[in-house]
This record gives structure tokens, C-alpha cells and sequence, in this order.
């Protein structure tokens, strides 16, 4: 590794905020001296250790003068470590991101496998820390090293690559499979990384093979030195090290061959081919199979410089760092904190499915009192024991505690009379969606509880303003829209209504992000932002099928896109009547933007639930009874015009909620998506797959995102 | 062995069961000191090697480094952890002996306490938790004390009463450990300057030659350190020793508690970081649990005298102790003496008619030489005397003593299991004893 050769590059990034490695000696009683490097960029816990240009040339240079050490004879092994809680947390994503030419990205990739390779090249054997998060290529700098520990405390090893549209070419992905089997490197690489991101603790790491040995945390550094120590100086201890790895790499051909092909269907299943990172990286993987590790790295260098140049990977990165990172943490437009009145207690008026989810989520993340109400007993028992019985099923996964449980389950009551409102603080209701009965509950809560109590609503199409219009205090109603599965969706939507009081919306963020969801604040239009956004995409969709597109054309038009599920799929979890009742608002806000489905509505009427269905051939068709009960034009259009006519759509519609101000700027409409309904990094949201397919052009005349 | 003992196996009597008013005599078990480790210990200051480290961590190492030794010892019968700081706040606070077990990984049913005796802080813990072992209250229990004076200055926050002033309880000087120091001087002024200074000068020169032996080291556990701009290091031995000082190098230096006085940083313990423990035990569970019985404990005294001159605290406390064993100075072959001050153990040395270069007195030197702190120190000097008793079976009993702020002293004293007349524990003894 010759730092020079990086120069440049390096030269590119002046305000890389430097990860050193700093190095002491460390005599090992009977071993000799171990030179011990810290990655370290002086900064406390929450600026990670990252690895920009400089910090690897650094890095190198390091590494060359041990190796020059080593050489001379004096020392006898070579060890990296972290500052606490980190390792390090891989690649400098924004210095990556930013990389503008091929080149520039041949040589960061380059630079990588130069620095890594310096260091299992050493001629003395290398030993990695492990002492915290490890992910990508700060766990790629461990696999280069010849011995790994691990603290049993460390969070967060991973290796992203594939999420964020790259590949782990700084080696993983051809050292993990020969460490640990193809499987589980597969498991790591793909399904943990296309898994919304998981990574592995230290044990599971230890367990795994990813590491030779696990200490606990109060004296990591100290076990791991004295282990290698032991590693050094004792045949027996690296014998068992070697049966160990043994038994962990062991695959057979036909164990790599099943592995790859499990992987590509999980990749296809979950990207559906939109998203290049996850093939290429299966394509590198298989394609090193019989190549030493060296060439191997060729074939990973170019890999990382194509992928580096891909839209897909400038747009994850962007969607990762300055919208899930940023963005989600810091909600546009929001009201001073400090103007957040407390929350002691917490009313629900209904007690259906959506009212227990919600009962539960409160109690659960705001400790306080939960009340349900319903018109009868039986419906408010109904409501407090399907939050008792969730509380269970936590307990039974160990994800709460008893003593836990038993205060959850004491916090969430029921009662008949609105009275037991009187001393909430913050009231949401969850009855049926019609205008005059969400009118008349808000009615008879104001009459009950203080001034000052705030009245939310969990509306998916109505006004909240007209809900609030005749009421005393119109300034206490928000919106609060949540998305099903309540628990697990982390989107909300805070709805300001026009006389919405700022104390009262940063009332309602307060809660929201104690609630844990990401919280976007959105102005009173008909069906906010994700709704309306997914409602024109069915819209386009269904048209094109009623018009006689056949349903397979029709449902796979998006799959460039890699969208989480085809429209159908998603019509049929959301429920036909839902989206058609959200469609019949939209249409009376938008006109014939949002086309009212009659064929939909035939469905419904029938009792139909979904289009697809499973042939006793295991087939996925349409049914000829639902064909029957449908009539379709006979214009039928080709999925590629189907795909741009949804682009299209998609930009008007974005373009439109700009221009009436529904959210504050794009990243909004972004970040929505993303949240609310689980669309792809790759596709930056929607408004940067708006940018580069060209569709903001075509229909607005400019693009969404000028900056980038 | 004893009634006692049948109370602790947790089989009380059924409730509403009749309790006779008459209770039985009861016996007392005979305490050993199974094992004691420390850190190396620091320079207290931004420079130290532990200058990154919290004081609790400090103490954790110490408490796994002792589980790792005694593998036979299962953490769940630790039934105390007693652990020592003068300065019981912040990374020194919260109750530290409950927080280092917590910290330690022990399981959660261990309890533990602070205590605070300032210098004497390791060994009241020792003290207090022997004598809850010979009573029947506890079998296992760690002890050991920690102090990071560079965290900690000596005092901080401490808020005098002001009676001490206003009524003149005591001396102002009293409450500036280098002031008794030099008030020794003038109470005997044949303990001149020069004295002290050899003294010290040997201290260092004992504890290279027991570096240079490895008894110092097999007892230290290593600890990592990070320092800004410099990554981890790992410290594997004492950073205060200075080896090689002669008197002549000691001789200019300055007396930072008067003028032209005599006490100086050459021949007084440093402000020191480090932390120390050990596994004490009724001599029956030690055998029932495998662990070595290193040093058995004969008597233990702690003696007031005036604040002004707290360094002749060892003295009555050593008498008190001897007394108490049923032994004379002359039965002591070996002792382990907290050098605070030179002087302080000069007093102690003149008074009981010991050599200034007394072999039996801190062969391996003392914290003139490796530093002092404070609450720390009592373990150190313990589990210094137990490798002395395993290097010298001819000895048979010996002491550890220091002097301690606010005028006082604390002696403990030992017996060594290696001497031929040490009455070895028949099994049937034993037996007994757990019955």
C-alpha cells in the first residue's frame, strides 16, 4: 500500500472527519510485543468511528510501518481494535456517496482492499477487537485480520452493503462465506441486510464463527490481549481455533450451490431484480468461487465502481443519511418543544380493533393510564381483554417483562360514559369514518374533559378541520394518522388543521415520538400524504385494467419500480372498501384525478377480497368467477406504457401536494413513503425515481429535487 | 459446627414454632485470606496511566481477575462485597461495593456496601466483613477499596464542621496529612530529614529488587487504558516506582508543607489511582470450596490518638492487637507497614525498637515507593504479606498496619499456613465445622 497513490483522492475529501489509528505497544508476557491500533476520530460515542479516504490512507500508512516492524523482527503480532462502542462503523457513506466519477470509485474500492490487504499481509499474525458495532467495512478490517474476539456486549455487526446498493467488496463478501459456510454469510450478507437492516450481537457473532472467542465487556480489551497472548505462545490454543473454523466453514459444493440459490429467490422475492446491489453481490460471490482472494478483489473493485455510479445507490445513500437518519429525527416544520404540554393520561373513544392497537401502543410507550370507551360493556371488555391478551403474547416472547406486563394491563381500562375522560389529557378517537358521527364524539368529549386537553383524530380521508368547526375549542383537534399495523408501521402523520394551536401540534409531536413513530407533519388535504400518493398509483393501475390490460400486465407494470407488494396485493391487504372509501373522498376533493373503480365496487359488492387467487395447480390467476362478476374496455395497454402513465401520475399528484403546500418540501413526500409505506431506499422516496426516470420533466417541467 | 451454622442454611424453623428464650453459646469460625489482587497503580493526574479509567471499573477488574483465579469459587456463594472509598462520590459513588458487583457480572442475589475509613478504607473492609465471617453471618465475601485521586483530590468536597476551628477541637494542621507529618519531626527530633530519606530511598530500591523477583506482578491485574489522541494501552505494572533514587537524589527536593521543613515528595507516598481485592473465608468453606487458605487472621485493633500527629497510629493499634492475639512485637517476623510518610514509620519502627533497615519490615517496599491510594491500600499490604508467608514458611505470625486521617491506626494480624506449627485442620475438623 503506497498512500501516495491516494493522493488525490484523498485530497478530494478535506473535510473527512478522520478516523486515526493511533498504535501502543503492548508486551504479551512469553509473546513478545503486540502493537495495538485504535481507530479512533476523538469524537464521543455518537459521531462513529467512519472510513473515509483519509482515515484509510492513514490506516495504510499504518499498517506499512508495522509491516516494516514486523519485517525487522520486533514485533511479534499486530492488533486492531476501537474506541468504545465501536469497531468501526464502516465506509464514510457521505464521502462515498459523493464520489463523482467511476474512477474516483474504482480507486476508493481500490484503496480499501490495498489497506486491508497491508494488514492480513503483515507477516506476524493480526488479531481484531471486536469491542462494538462493526459494520461493513469496519467488520471487513476484522475478516482481513488472521483472529477475531468479540465483546459480548457489541451491538451492531453487520454488513449493510447490499441495503445501501453496494456489495461488502472490501473482501466480505469473499471472506465471511469461507469463515462461517455460504449459508450463514449469505444470511448475513443478504437476508440480514435486505431484512430492514439487522444486524448481529457479539454472541451471535461468537456463535456464528464470525469470531474465535467472546469476553465479557468490563475487561474485554484485557481478555482479548491475553488470549492472544495465549494464541501465540500455545499450539494447543490455535489447534482449537482451527477445529473451531473447521466446523464453521464446512460446506460441501452442493451446500454453496443451494445457498446462492436460496439467496437469489430471496432476493427476487424481496427487490424484485429493481434494486442492482444484492445480484451483483451473488454474481461476485459465485463468480469467486474458484478464484483466490486476490482476484476475487478485481472482481469486487469493479463491482463497487459500477454499483458506486448507479442512481439506485446515490439515491439509497440520500435516503438513508439525510431522510431516515436526519430527516425522521428532526420533523420539518414542527413546534418548539418546549411549547409540548405533558400527557398524564389518555382517552380512546371506540374500542373496535384499531382503538385496542392504539391502547396498547399508548400504554405501552407513555406508561400512563389508557380509557377506552364503547356504546356497551360488552364491546369495552372486548376492547381491554384483546390488549391483555397482546400483553401476553409479549410476555410469552420474553419482549416484556412480568412486572411490566402486569403494569400495562393495569394502565389500559374501558367504560361506558365519556365521563372517565374528565381527567385526560389527550383523547383520540377511532370511531367509525363519517363526518357528522366523528363531530358528534368530539362534541360530547369537550363536554367532559379540561380546556386544555387535546382532541385527536385518527381520520385517513376526512377534513379535520370540519371535525373541529363546531367546536368550542377548535384549536385542540389534530391529526393523528397511524398506519395498520399500528405497532409495527412507523409512520404518523400529524395533521394541522387551520386552526390548529402550536401548542397543541407540538403537544401531539411530543407524543408521537414518544410513541416511537416517525412523525411528518402534513396540512389538511384529503387523505394526507401516503394515501393519497398510493391511492393514485391503484388508480392508474385499476384503470388500466378496467380498460382490459390483462391482470398480470396490469399487477407487474411496477416492477421496475420494487415496490414491497404489486398493487393488487396491496389492495387486497389494505381491504377493497378501505381503499375504495378513501378513493370516493379523494374523488370529491380531486375530481377525476382519483377514478371511482366500478368494476372495484362489483368486487365488493360480491364479497370479493382479492383478485389473485391460488389455482389447484398452484398457479396464481384470476379466478373465472371474479372474471364474471367484471366488464373491461378494449384498450389495453402495454406494461411499459402502464409504468410510464403511473410515473406520470405520481409526479402530477407529488406536484400538486407541493404547490398546495400538503407537506413542506419533497423530502417529506419522501420520507412518507418510505415509512408509511415501506417503499425501497433505491427509489429515494419517490420524488428522486421521479428526477431520473424523467417523469418530473414530463410533467412539470423541472425537477423535484434542483440540488441534487 | 454450631448452632449458628444450622441458621444459615436457610431451614428457619416453621413459623409460630416455640423459640427457646435460652439461646446457646456460640462459637467463632476462624477467618483466612484466600487471594488479593490490585491494579498497578497510577500516577493520580491527567498523565496517569488510569487518568481515562472510572475508579468502579478500577474496582471490577479487581473482583473478575479474583473470580478467574479461584475458578472453584462460585460467585453465587459470595455472600457480601464490602468495598472502600474515601471520597464516596460520583465514579465512587452509588453505593460501590452493590454497583462494582453489579458492574462485575455477580449475580444479582450478592449484596454489597461502602465503607470509608479514609486510608484504612480496604481494611475495614476486610476487618468488618472477617469479623461477619467469624460470626456466622457470611462464608465468602470480597473486600477491597479503591481510590482514583486524580478524579478524587484529597477532601473534595469534604465541609469541615466548623466547631473543629471555632472550639479548637483540633489543630487546622491536623486536616493536612503533610503537616502531621512534619509535626512528627518536631515531636522527635532525632527523626531528622536524612533518616526519612534513606528510608524512602530503600523503599525504592526493595521494590525494584521484588519486581525484579516477580513478586509484584503475578498479583497485578493488567488494565487497558485510553488516552485522547493515543488509543488503548494496556498498564501491566506500577507507574509511581522510581527506581534507583539514592538520598542524594532526594535531597534538594522541595517541602511543600512549610519552609525549610522536611517532609517532601521523595519520602512521602504520591497521590495515587488504584483499586484492589480480595476473597476472604471461614477456614471451612475455603475447604469445602478448594480455595487456599493463604493467611489466617489472629486479631484485629483500631486505636485513636490526636489527630495533630495521626502517623503514630500504628502504634497503639499494633499493641491493642497484640494483645488481643496473645503475642508480643517479637513474635512478628514479618511486617507489611503502609509507608504514608517516612516518618510516620520511623515513629513506628523507634517505638518498638525495630532497625530503620529491619529485613522483616516491607521487603517489597512500600507506597513511598509504589504509592498510596488511600482506601485502597490495607489489601494491598495483605496481599503483599501472603506471598511473603508463601516465600518464608520460617515465619509464623505477621501484621499489616497503617496510620489513618483524623488520628488514627488499624493493625491486622496474621498467621502463616506454611509454618510447620500452623495446626493443620483435621478433615474431620472440617466436616464438623460445615455440619
Amino acid at each position: 500500500m503506497i498512500p501516495a497513490d491516494y493522493a488525490d483522492l484523498a485530497a478530494k475529501f478535506a473535510d473527512e472527519t478522520v478516523t486515526h489509528a493511533y498504535v501502543r505497544d503492548v508486551e504479551l508476557p512469553g509473546a513478545g510485543t503486540l502493537a495495538l491500533v485504535t481507530l479512533d476520530n476523538d469524537l464521543d460515542h455518537r459521531r462513529p468511528t467512519t472510513l473515509g479516504p483519509n482515515s484509510l490512507v492513514e490506516l495504510g500508512a499504518v499498517f506499512e510501518q508495522l509491516k516494516t516492524r514486523a519485517e525487522a523482527g520486533v514485533l511479534a503480532a499486530v492488533a486492531v481494535t476501537g474506541k468504545p462502542y465501536y469497531l468501526a462503523a464502516g465506509a464514510d457513506l457521505s464521502a462515498v456517496g459523493r464520489l463523482a466519477t467511476e474512477e474516483d470509485g474504482r480507486q476508493m474500492a481500490r484503496l480499501g482492499h490495498d489497506v486491508y490487504g497491508t494488514l492480513s499481509g503483515l507477516g506476524v499474525p493480526t488479531f481484531a477487537f471486536i469491542n462494538g458495532a462493526a459494520m461493513g467495512g469496519g467488520l471487513e478490517i476484522a475478516l482481513a485480520a488472521g483472529y477475531r474476539t468479540v465483546s459480548a456486549a457489541a451491538n451492531g455487526i453487520s454488513l449493510p452493503e447490499a441495503f445501501l446498493g453496494l456489495i461488502p467488496g472490501w473482501g466480505g463478501v469473499y471472506r465471511l462465506p469461507r469463515l462461517i459456510g455460504p449459508r450463514n454469510a449469505l444470511k448475513v450478507m443478504i437476508e440480514n441486510a435486505l431484512g430492514n437492516n439487522r444486524a448481529v450481537k457479539g454472541p451471535e457473532a461468537y456463535e456464528l464463527g464470525i469470531a474465535d472467542a467472546c469476553f465479557g465487556q468490563a475487561d474485554f480489551l484485557e481478555q482479548s490481549l491475553a488470549w492472544a497472548g495465549r494464541i501465540l505462545a500455545e499450539d494447543a490454543e490455535r489447534a482449537e481455533v482451527a477445529e473451531r473454523r473447521s466446523q464453521k466453514a464446512a460446506a460441501t459444493e452442493d451446500d454453496w450451490e443451494k445457498a446462492i440459490s436460496a439467496a437469489r429467490s430471496f432476493v427476487a422475492a424481496r427487490t424484485g431484480g429493481a434494486a442492482p446491489a444484492p445480484t451483483k453481490l451473488l454474481e461476485v460471490l459465485a463468480a469467486g468461487r474458484g478464484k483466490t482472494q486476490q482476484e476475487s478483489a478485481e472482481l469486487e473493485i469493479d463491482a463497487l465502481a459500477e454499483l458506486m455510479q448507479t442512481p439506485q445507490f446515490r439515491d439509497t445513500v440520500h435516503a438513508f443519511l439525510e431522510l431516515v437518519q436526519k430527516r425522521a429525527k428532526r420533523p420539518a416544520g414542527a413546534p418548539d418543544k418546549a411549547l409540548a404540554r405533558p400527557v398524564a393520561k389518555v382517552g380512546i373513544v371506540g374500542a373496535g380493533l384499531m382503538a385496542s392497537q392504539l391502547a396498547l401502543l399508548f400504554a405501552r410507550r407513555l406508561k400512563v393510564p389508557v380509557v377506552m370507551t364503547d356504546v356497551d360493556q360488552a364491546r369495552v371488555d372486548k376492547g381491554v381483554a384483546y390488549v391483555g391478551a397482546e400483553v401476553d403474547k409479549l410476555l410469552a416472547k420474553d419482549r416484556l417483562a412480568p412486572d411490566a406486563a402486569n403494569r400495562i394491563k393495569a394502565l389500559v381500562t374501558g367504560a361506558v360514559s365519556k365521563e372517565a375522560f374528565a381527567d385526560a389529557d389527550f383523547v383520540i378517537e377511532a370511531v367509525f369514518e363519517d363526518l357528522a358521527v366523528k363531530k358528534q364524539v368530539f362534541a360530547e368529549v369537550e363536554a367532559v374533559v379540561s380546556d386544555e386537553c387535546v382532541l385527536a383524530t385518527n381520520t385517513s380521508s376526512l377534513s379535520v378541520g370540519a371535525m373541529a368547526a363546531d367546536l368550542l375549542h377548535p384549536e385542540r383537534v389534530v391529526g393523528f394518522h397511524f398506519f395498520n399495523p399500528v405497532a409495527a408501521m412507523p409512520l404518523l402523520e400529524i395533521v394541522r388543521a387551520p386552526k390548529t394551536s402550536d401548542e397543541v401540534l407540538a403537544t401531539a409531536f411530543s407524543v408521537g415520538q414518544a410513541l416511537k413513530k416517525t412523525t411528518v407533519l402534513v396540512q389538511d388535504s384529503a387523505a394526507f400524504v401516503v394515501n393519497r400518493i398510493l391511492l393514485r398509483l391503484l388508480g392508474e393501475i385499476t384503470a388500466a385494467f378496467d380498460a382490459g390490460t390483462p391482470a398480470e400486465v396490469a399487477d407487474n407494470a411496477l416492477q421496475p419500480m420494487g415496490l414491497p407488494m404489486t398493487p393488487f396485493n396491496l389492495l387486497a391487504m389494505v381491504g377493497m372498501p378501505v381503499a375504495q372509501h378513501v378513493t370516493e373522498s379523494l374523488h370529491a376533493a380531486f375530481g377525476d384525478r382519483f377514478r371511482v373503480s366500478a368494476n372495484l365496487q362489483r368486487l365488493i359488492d360480491a364479497g370479493v377480497t382479492s383478485l389473485w387467487s391460488t389455482d389447484d395447480d398452484g398457479r396464481h390467476v384470476v379466478p373465472a368467477s371474479t372474471l364474471s362478476l367484471l366488464e373491461f374496455g378494449g384498450s389495453p395497454s402495454t406494461a411499459d406504457e402502464l409504468l410510464r402513465r403511473t410515473q406520470d401520475a405520481l409526479a402530477e399528484e407529488v406536484g400538486l401536494m407541493l404547490e398546495e403546500g400538503v407537506v413542506q418540501a419533497p423530502e417529506d413526500i419522501d420520507l412518507c413513503m418510505i415509512m408509511g409505506a415501506g417503499w425501497p431506499l433505491h427509489l429515494g422516496g419517490i420524488t428522486p425515481y421521479l428526477d431520473r426516470v424523467g417523469a418530473s420533466e414530463r410533467i412539470t417541467g423541472g425537477k423535484f429535487n434542483q440540488h441534487r | 459446627m454450631l448452632p449458628m451454622g444450622n441458621m444459615r442454611g436457610v431451614t428457619l424453623p416453621s413459623r409460630g414454632a416455640p423459640v427457646s428464650p435460652v439461646l446457646p453459646a456460640r462459637a467463632l469460625r476462624d477467618v483466612v485470606f484466600v487471594d488479593g489482587v490490585r491494579t498497578p497503580f497510577g500516577k493520580a493526574g491527567g498523565k496517569g496511566i488510569h487518568a481515562g479509567t472510572r475508579a468502579d471499573d478500577l474496582v471490577v477488574k479487581c473482583i473478575r481477575e479474583l473470580l478467574r483465579r479461584n475458578p472453584s469459587l462460585p460467585p453465587e456463594r459470595i455472600d457480601e462485597v464490602a468495598v472502600a472509598a474515601t471520597t464516596q462520590t460520583g465514579d465512587q459513588g452509588l453505593t460501590i461495593g452493590r454497583s462494582a458487583a453489579l458492574l462485575a457480572g455477580l449475580p444479582r442475589s450478592v449484596p454489597g456496601f461502602a465503607i470509608d475509613r479514609m486510608c484504612a478504607g480496604a481494611m475495614t473492609a476486610v476487618t468488618t466483613t472477617a469479623g461477619g465471617i467469624a460470626f456466622g453471618a457470611y462464608d465468602v465475601v470480597i473486600a477491597g477499596g479503591v481510590e482514583h485521586m486524580g478524579s478524587h483530590p484529597m477532601g473534595q468536597g469534604a465541609e469541615p464542621n466548623p466547631r473543629f476551628a471555632a472550639e479548637k477541637l483540633v489543630d487546622p494542621d491536623a486536616l493536612n496529612m503533610g503537616s502531621t507529618a512534619e509535626t512528627l519531626h518536631d515531636r522527635w527530633p532525632g527523626m531528622t530529614k536524612e533518616r526519612a530519606d534513606a528510608y524512602a530511598a530503600a523503599s525504592q530500591a526493595k521494590l525494584a529488587a521484588a519486581y525484579e523477583a516477580g513478586s509484584i506482578q503475578q498479583d497485578l491485574v493488567p488494565v487497558a487504558g485510553r488516552k485522547p489522541g493515543e488509543g488503548w494501552a494496556l498498564h501491566r505494572a506500577d507507574e509511581p516506582p522510581r527506581p534507583g533514587t539514592t538520598v542524594a537524589d532526594l535531597d534538594g527536593l522541595r517541602t511543600p508543607f512549610r519552609p525549610h521543613g522536611r517532609v517532601t515528595a521523595g519520602n512521602a507516598a504520591g497521590l495515587t489511582d488504584g483499586a484492589t481485592a480480595a476473597v476472604l473465608a471461614s477456614a471451612g468453606t475455603a475447604a469445602e470450596l478448594g480455595l487456599p487458605a493463604r493467611m489466617r487472621l489472629v486479631s484485629y485493633a483500631f486505636a485513636g490518638v490526636d489527630p495533630e500527629v495521626m502517623g503514630i497510629g500504628p502504634i497503639p493499634a499494633t499493641a491493642k492487637a497484640l494483645k488481643l492475639a496473645g503475642l508480643d512485637i517479637a513474635d512478628i517476623g514479618l511486617f507489611e507497614i503502609n509507608e504514608a510518610f517516612a516518618v510516620q514509620v520511623l515513629s513506628f519502627l523507634d517505638h518498638f525498637g525495630l532497625a530503620d533497615d529491619d529485613p522483616r519490615v516491607n521487603r517489597y517496599g512500600g507506597a513511598i515507593a509504589v504509592g498510596h491510594p488511600l482506601a485502597a491500600s490495607g489489601v494491598r499490604l495483605m496481599t503483599q504479606l501472603a506471598r511473603q508467608f508463601e516465600e518464608d514458611p520460617s515465619v509464623r505470625y505477621g501484621l499489616t498496619t497503617m496510620c489513618v486521617g483524623l488520628g488514627m491506626g488499624g493493625t491486622v494480624v496474621w498467621e502463616n499456613p506454611h509454618h510447620p506449627e500452623y495446626p493443620r485442620p483435621t478433615p474431620s475438623a472440617t466436616e464438623k465445622e460445615q455440619a
